[in-house]
């Protein structure tokens, strides 16, 4: 595909790119796994835990009111925890991206 | 360069198309004297949607201009075209709408449209901008038989943008007949039309612009109205109370508990609003559905394709973001705008203008600025109505232009021409197959009127999270996966998908309408032996007096014994008699018209498989048809671009360039 003179092995074997890769992957697998079972405790919660849902915490403010709330307050924060985290994955790429056409010059 | 001829054609679709609107509406929930402050409204919509075509057409040169705006578009502006692209009518007035009838589960509903983004932005957008170019396609392609893949994820792309296309031609045609009563035939070519102009003339940068104006005027109407609601009901805890406080909400909680509801006090059933189990009675179903939408959104072809329109992959990350902000902005909205809705408006006056709610939102503009005979509240239904037909031009825009672009892009240049075509022949060629999907969606909506399409939404988000995304994700993250595993995945996906919705509930089912309808009858007809006993014991003089004493004084005597016959509560009666006996009518009509063909059209009797919503099956076997295609296929071109493909997904090296050309 690309006609350059970057070398894909040898970026990949860099243990700069080896420390990024695993601290990414470790990252992301972490959040989406917690994502993904904070949002279906919602509907299993639903269906199988009704009567949890249906405590009233202040006047009739109910668990499940509030937790249906919350699915937004923490999808939220995972967008904004991911961010944050981001930026370091941006600076460590950003290395990279700079020495790209040197390392392992052939 | 923008030809002259564009600018006639323009010029004309601007002026004709509010007015072959004009003479044929008939019946609507907007009255007939204030139509012409929706045409108003929608005109205005669509000169500023025109102009921004107009404009944008002169930056449309190239091929990457056309499908990908030239990567041009910031982050913020992408943020808010992603919005626009994703939040159908269904979304602003289906999920209001189910609020307003079910209460708590329309709003649990609507938790799944947002968690979907937190996929996207994990593992989807930024990988996707770093080694894509133009389509869903050029990913699978990067590493893998560009040919057979291209075909593969063309197909799927096409089938994914077409049946969610002709749901929103559809759901177009039924709304705008609803709301103004325009025909429903001329709805869907206005609509047809209308999208054709932004895409053919303006293509993505006019795609993207129509977009974000759509997503503002969204926006600010639902913010307009949540203020006014909370205005008059109270904030959180103190509007919530008044949710279960009001007789209207708790006369619908008892209407559909029925039997149950009788030993429960007003409050209860105002309290059960606010509690699971109105709507969604399938757990699973439910769970399948939340599967559906967290991978089919981050599969949607269209929604991909946005990502190809910011320069780098901070911006990408960017414009989840933002569209994660404005996307749950404002589905927490629709909690204050359905419930609002529910006590402003009621549920049964919802529910006998349009079954499924979608009218909720108007009504509720229409009730807060004054009601049906105020020039303010009918300018506010006016304005809402207009921003839903924006709703359906943009998300239709977005859907045709990949569909297209699958068509132009993978088909014909990438497995055709081989990629041999010049960069205009190209643009021409995106051009055409914009007009043969235009066409195909406008043909495809007439003739699908009166059709159930409910199963076509979830069949496109079946289909795009059972082989979209595990084949994107594989081909992403898993060194082994190659052309055999995204071949095998894309099909056993798509067609399992499928397969499942067309046996699923989500059809009709001729047995199913029968016996419902029969239960109809058979109520009415019990409503009706109860009504007319108690008509004629009302209206019947009383029995005369046995003995007389005094005949002066007997009327005077007689009097307070027949209260009944006040002229008022015969005319209740008479009129609750009529009502029944059309719902009767109704409901008889309904079961002649079935005919003797007893089956759904895959001629079932009953639906073979339980679930509305596949994914909770397809998605797992997408996966493993992805895992055994893979491991059975031998694909040295694929393992030898792992290397370059994880590299570039993950750091980005070359995106700029690529972009840049």
């Amino acid at each position: 595909m690309a006609e350059t003179s970057i070398n894909w092995v040898a970026i990949d074997n860099d243990p700069r790119f080896q420390r990024l890769h695993a601290k990414k992957l470790a990252f992301l697998t972490g959040l989406m796994v917690f994502s993904l079972v904070y949002y279906f405790l919602l509907p299993i919660g639903a269906a199988y835990f009704t009567d949890i849902y249906k405590v009233k915490v202040y006047g009739v403010v109910n668990v499940g009111i509030l937790f249906a709330l919350s699915q937004f307050i923490v999808a939220w924060g995972i967008a904004f925890y991911y961010t944050a985290k981001a930026k370091d994955f941006d600076a460590m790429a950003a290395e990279l991206v700079r020495d790209a056409e040197k390392i392992g010059a052939k | 360069m923008m030809t002259l001829k564009n600018k006639i054609w323009l010029g004309i679709l601007a002026c004709v198309l509010p007015l072959i609107s004009l003479p044929v509406f008939a019946q609507g929930a907007v009255a007939d004297k204030w139509k012409w402050l929706t045409f108003l409204v929608f005109g205005t919509i669509i000169c500023i949607t025109m102009y921004v075509t107009y404009l944008a057409a002169k930056r449309v040169k190239t091929t990457a201009d056309f499908y990908a705006a030239g990567g041009g578009v910031s982050g913020l502006q992408n943020g808010w075209a992603i919005a626009g692209d994703y939040l159908s009518a269904a979304s602003f007035l289906g999920i209001a709408g189910l609020i307003s009838l079910y209460g708590y589960d329309g709003f649990m509903y609507s938790v799944g449209w947002l968690v979907a983004y937190i996929t996207v932005l994990l593992v989807i957008a930024e990988p996707c901008r770093n080694i894509g170019k133009y389509t869903l396609s050029d990913i699978l392609a990067y590493r893998n038989d560009p040919k057979k893949v291209r075909i593969v994820g063309a197909l799927s792309t096409i089938t994914v943008s077409t049946f969610y296309l002709t749901a929103q031609m559809v759901g177009a045609g039924v709304l705008i007949k609803t709301l103004i009563g325009i025909d429903y035939e001329i709805s869907v070519i206005a609509v047809g039309v209308l999208m054709l102009g932004y895409v053919l003339f303006g293509g993505m940068v006019a795609t993207t612009w129509v977009q974000i104006i759509k997503a503002i005027l969204l926006v600010c109407a639902s913010i307009v109205m949540v203020i006014m609601v909370w205005s008059q009901y109270g904030f959180l805890g103190e509007f919530l109370n008044n949710v279960v406080n009001d007789p209207k909400v708790q006369q619908r909680v008892a209407t559909m508990l029925g039997d149950k509801a009788k030993n429960l006090s007003p409050a209860e059933l105002g309290q059960i609003f606010l509690e699971p189990g109105l709507f969604l009675k399938v757990p699973l179903d439910q769970i399948s559905l939340g599967m559906a939408l967290v991978f089919g959104t981050a599969g949607m072809p269209h929604i991909l394709m946005r990502f190809f329109t910011v320069p780098t992959a901070q911006a990408a990350r960017k414009s989840v973001n933002w569209a994660m902000a404005i996307i749950g902005g404002f589905y927490v909205l629709t909690l204050f705008l359905g419930m609002g809705s529910a006590m402003k408006v009621g549920p049964a006056n919802i529910a006998a203008i349009d079954a499924g709610g979608n009218m909720a939102n108007p009504l509720l503009a229409q009730a807060l600025g004054g009601g049906p005979d105020s020039l303010m509240g009918n300018f506010m239904m006016a304005f809402v109505a207009a921003v839903a037909f924006a709703t359906i031009v943009a998300v239709v825009a977005g859907l045709v232009l990949a569909a297209a672009s699958a068509m132009a892009h993978d088909l014909y240049v990438g497995v055709i021409k081989e990629g041999h075509v010049s960069q205009e022949q190209q643009v021409k060629a995106a051009r055409i197959a914009t007009i043969l999907v235009g066409a195909m969606a406008i043909v495809i909506g007439i003739s699908a009127k009166g059709q159930n399409v409910a199963h076509l939404v979830a069949l496109a988000f079946a289909v795009a999270s059972s082989a979209n995304f595990p084949c994107v994700l594989m081909t992403l993250f898993w060194k082994r996966c190659n052309t055999g595993g995204i071949v095998a995945g894309m099909i056993v996906g798509t067609f399992l998908a499928i397969g499942l919705v067309m046996v699923s509930p989500n059809l009709t089912y001729p047995l199913a309408v029968k016996a419902a309808n029969e239960k109809i009858v058979k109520a009415s007809d019990d409503k009706l032996a109860k009504l007319n006993a108690d008509l004629t014991a009302a209206t019947m003089p009383p029995a005369a007096p046995a003995a007389p004493a005094d005949a002066a004084a007997a009327p005077a005597a007689a009097m307070p014994a027949m209260p009944a016959v006040d002229p008022a509560v015969i005319e209740k009666m008479k009129a609750e008699i009529a009502k029944t006996e059309k719902a009767k009518k109704a409901a008889t009509d309904k079961i002649a018209s079935l005919g003797s063909d007893m089956t759904s059209i895959m001629g079932l009797e009953k639906p073979w498989f339980e679930l509305r919503n596949p994914g909770l099956y397809s998605i797992p076997l997408g996966f493993l048809a992805v895992i055994l295609g893979s491991l059975m296929y031998k694909d040295k071109r694929a393992e030898d671009m792992w290397d370059e493909l994880y590299v570039r997904q993950n750091t980005g090296i070359l995106a700029a360039k690529a972009t840049a050309h």
